[in-house]
């Protein structure tokens, strides 16, 4: 497998030069790279004379391994030399020009894989088809009696045969065949393998180049404040307190909220944007604090007026024929997504043209954000993706560092500049999971059965901030995922009387879709609050979920197969406590059993047994890593993830006060892949919904106390 | 101005010497395989070698670094990949989106070096790094398998 490349057109570029054989260089695309020298055989597919088979992936890896499984598709139906494959992304720029023929860029709910399989292996298949035609037509043979393996077309009659890298070059100038047939499950012999990612190497010597990377000829470097009171404006700044520091070019003002010095090293400009005064005005917002954000949730909570997302018979009716109600509240507090990259970009301006190197979980956005702010049309404009170091979201329906970093070299023409956020800057200007609180109430039979469900949720909603158009009648039923009555985000529980509704209150701190969106706050509250219904009623957790999953055999599943290799019921270790949790999210069925303990107060977390039923299984071992993946992400939220609002700011500022798990508080995490076939789910996002309810259940069973505010930071876990 | 021996050659780098080693190497000396991830020493993205023992080049001001004192980078820790610990990490595919990678890499050979064959507990206390994807499952098999690695080496 070669190594991943930028861009099939690539050129080197020296960095500073300080010591013979001490740069390392850089590749960086730097032009549009479709379609030139090497023709492709269709656009997802480019064949080299030697055999190389480069095949186009228009998600974005951010190592969620999409680049991997999506080639794995694509090679699938091709029938090439799965040892020769490489991959680049084509830009967005070439998507518009040919129109949309690489579909959606966006990489964001899960959906690499799930909503893109169908198109990438008829691209595939397309390819295998045209490529058999040429190498037929070369042989002399009807295409029908050939056939093809590993990069080879073969005529068995006449034992003849070509390889792909001769044939490319005329398959390419076939007319493609209208109608494709895929494979079937059964005869597939790389999806569904362990491959080894396509993209590991150059992520192991340092040669991989992220955005913060980038280094272009005559490039300056920028560092940037905004106001930190969202809503607010920049005022003034005093330039003179930082002229003739080294390096500096100058400061300049961007937007009407945000200042950036200009150097010529980023050290240089973070340093003299740390000494520059600046005055904001901090607008309306500058007094919202926590406690006030909170006094509107508890409002929501109480309040006549909400939005219903599912409902079924008569929930006044089956409370009130309950023989207990047992009601409780949970709070999930706003996060930063903090992937370990802080947001940049690279932009080169000049009044007909403006490209931007940015790593996007969204090219094509990415492309309209740089148009936008260089009052350019998007023809004129380009986006050079890079693989991101991280992205959880921040980095999909938000291009705001894009923008800036245009608004900047705006002011520096024909130069390329880099803006790179500082980690506070990127603590302080996050898009964070919205804040929510829940109330609910839950009503139990004689028989220890649930006989109503009644569900507040109050808080914030992604949509109204970010597509507000997106909207029904007002309602954002993205706010009601895992709650649902259907669809990917259903409801797994069947409950004769319920009730699931949601007062939407909207804080001035900007919403986001962070990794798992808003199935991370909904299943720790459902799951949680039956586990509180279960203890009530004197049964165990499993066996009261079992009865409410009767109709949902798949959910039932995972969290069986969990539960039994787990070792649900069996003895535990003095002191230990074993959890539950189950949902269906992104497609996909998950469910989670942890076990922990908690010594003098401190919580252990020993083992984590989850189990995953996406459907078709891509490539395993990534969706293991995906799944191990999740629990670092969900449990470090519900271990630390909270950010604090006081005078209208975010207090957190850097990874102290914004902890993320270490190596030494990692359970054991066993994976169940299950898939049961028939449907494509995601696996990026599901299992982090099951990763804090499980533990915070396990705590429960260890102790006693029922934690229901996040993050568990300094609660005590004792009773 | 300020000299220092980095992967083996000496370089002259034209920087302030209150500029941290990260910054020093990332844009006079063009390394940008060591990252910035925090600047305040939390995330150990930044780390690389000085005289084979692990720091956080984010908070280590050029000046502090001594005459005479070897520094390592990724870009300087074996040849093709070929450390222990690399190929430990390409057999595992440890990596996810990377970024966290280089330091992870230099602080487990650090490890290693000093403790050939460490514990679970001895993993616990020296890797401190944050990785947001959540590669630490793999890191620790990784860190477990390029020991086994180097004892094969050291056996041929």
């Amino acid at each position: 497998m070669s190594a991943t490349l930028l861009s099939r057109r690539e050129f080197v570029i020296g960095t500073a030069a300080t010591g013979v054989g001490l740069s390392v260089g850089m590749t960086l695309p730097l032009s549009a790279n479709a379609a030139q020298g090497t023709p492709e055989v269709n656009a997802w597919v480019v064949i080299d004379p030697d055999d190389t088979v480069t095949i186009r992936i228009a998600r974005t890896e951010m190592g969620q391994g999409t680049a991997t499984g999506l080639a794995q598709l694509v090679a699938e139906e091709l029938g090439c030399d799965w040892d020769r494959v490489t991959w680049e992304y084509p830009t967005p720029g070439n998507n518009l020009k040919r129109d949309r023929v690489w579909g959606s860029f966006s990489t964001g709910g899960s959906r690499g894989i799930r909503s893109s399989h169908q198109y990438v292996r008829e691209g595939g298949a397309t390819a295998r088809l045209l490529l058999t035609e040429a190498a037929a037509n070369a042989m002399g043979v009807p295409a029908s009696e050939c056939t093809v393996e590993n990069s080879r077309v073969t005529h068995a009659a006449s034992g003849r045969s070509k390889r792909f890298g001769e044939v490319a070059t005329a398959a390419a100038d076939l007319p493609p065949p209208m109608d494709v047939t895929l494979k079937t499950p059964d005869e597939w012999q790389l999806i569904g393998k362990p491959v080894p990612r396509i993209d590991t190497r150059p992520k192991l010597d340092g040669s991989q180049v992220y955005g913060a990377d980038v280094n272009l000829p005559g490039m300056l470097n920028a560092s940037i404040k905004a106001c930190p009171v969202f809503g607010g404006k920049l005022k003034s700044f005093d330039a003179s307190a930082i002229e003739g520091r080294r390096g500096v070019v100058r400061a300049v003002a961007v937007g009407d909220d945000a200042v950036a010095v200009v150097a010529d090293t980023w050290w240089r400009a973070k340093t003299a944007l740390d000494a520059l005064p600046i005055e904001w005005d901090y607008g309306p917002n500058a007094e919202v604090s926590s406690a006030s954000i909170d006094a509107t949730l508890d409002e929501g909570l109480n309040a006549d007026d909400a939005f219903v997302g599912n409902q079924n018979g008569d929930v006044g009716a089956g409370l009130g024929a309950a023989e207990q109600t047992i009601t409780a509240t949970y709070a999930y507090p706003f996060q930063n997504h903090a992937p370990l990259e802080p947001m940049n970009t690279t932009a080169r301006w000049s009044k007909d043209r403006c490209e931007v190197w940015c790593p996007t979980q969204n090219g094509e956005a990415a492309l309209a954000a740089a148009a936008e702010a260089s009052g350019l049309p998007q023809t004129q404009c380009e986006a050079y993706k890079l693989s991101p170091g991280g992205g959880f979201g921040r980095r999909g329906a938000f291009h705001d560092f894009v923008h800036q970093a245009v608004l900047i070299a705006r002011q520096f023409p024909d130069t390329p500049v880099k803006l790179l956020w500082t980690r506070e800057e990127d603590m302080a200007q996050g898009r964070f999971h919205p804040v929510t609180k829940a109330r609910l109430t839950g009503g139990l039979d004689e028989n220890g059965k649930l006989s109503g469900l009644r569900v507040r949720i109050s808080g914030q909603s992604i949509l109204a901030a970010v597509f507000p158009g997106a909207l029904r009648d007002g309602a954002d039923l993205a706010t009601f995922q895992c709650l649902l009555p259907g669809g990917e985000h259903a409801f797994t529980y069947s409950v004769d009387n319920l009730l699931i509704d949601h007062a939407m209150r909207n804080p001035h701190v900007p919403p986001g879709f962070w990794r798992g969106v808003n199935v991370n706050q909904n299943v720790v509250y459902v799951e949680c609050f039956l586990d509180e219904l279960a203890h009530a009623a004197g049964r165990d957790p499993l066996d009261f979920r079992h009865d409410l999953l009767e109709g949902h055999p798949l959910a039932r599943a995972v969290l069986d197969a969990a539960a039994e290799r787990a070792g649900w019921g069996e003895p535990l270790s003095e002191g230990h406590g074993r959890g539950l949790a189950v949902c269906k999210a992104f497609d996909s069925f998950v469910a989670a059993c942890a076990e922990v303990s908690v010594e003098n107060g401190k919580l252990r977390m020993h083992k984590i047994t989850a189990a995953t039923d996406p459907g078709v299984a891509v490539n395993p071992q990534q969706i293991e890593a995906q799944v191990a993946g999740s629990f670092v992400y969900g449990l470090s939220a519900m271990l630390y993830g909270k950010c604090t609002v006081a005078d209208g700011a975010i207090v957190e500022s850097n990874f102290d006060d914004y902890p993320s798990m270490r190596l030494a508080e990692m359970p054991e995490v066993e994976t169940i892949v299950m898939p049961s076939g028939g449907f494509w789910g995601g696996v990026g996002e599901p299992t982090i919904a099951v990763a804090a309810p499980a533990v915070l259940n396990a705590i429960f069973a260890a102790t006693g106390r029922r934690i229901r505010e996040l993050p568990i930071g300094d609660q005590a876990l004792t009773v | 101005m300020a000299t220092l021996n980095v992967n083996g050659q000496s370089v002259t780098l034209d920087v302030e010497g209150d500029t941290p080693l990260l910054w020093a190497l990332r844009e006079q000396a063009g390394l940008t395989g060591t990252k910035y991830g925090c600047g305040i020493a939390q995330c150990g993205a930044c780390t690389v070698h000085i005289d084979g023992r692990p720091v956080r080049a984010c908070v280590y001001p050029v000046s502090a670094v001594q005459p005479g004192q070897r520094i390592t980078t990724i870009e300087g820790l074996a040849t093709d990949a070929s450390h222990p610990v690399q190929r430990a990490w390409l057999e595992l595919d440890t990596p996810q989106c990377g970024y966290c990678q280089s330091g992870m890499i230099m602080a487990a050979a650090a490890l290693l070096e000093q403790n050939p064959e460490p514990t679970d507990a001895d993993i616990d206390r020296a890797m401190t790094n944050i990785c947001r994807c959540g590669t630490l499952p793999r890191v620790r098999a990784g860190i477990h398998r390029a020991a086994e690695i180097a004892r094969e080496e050291a056996d041929s």
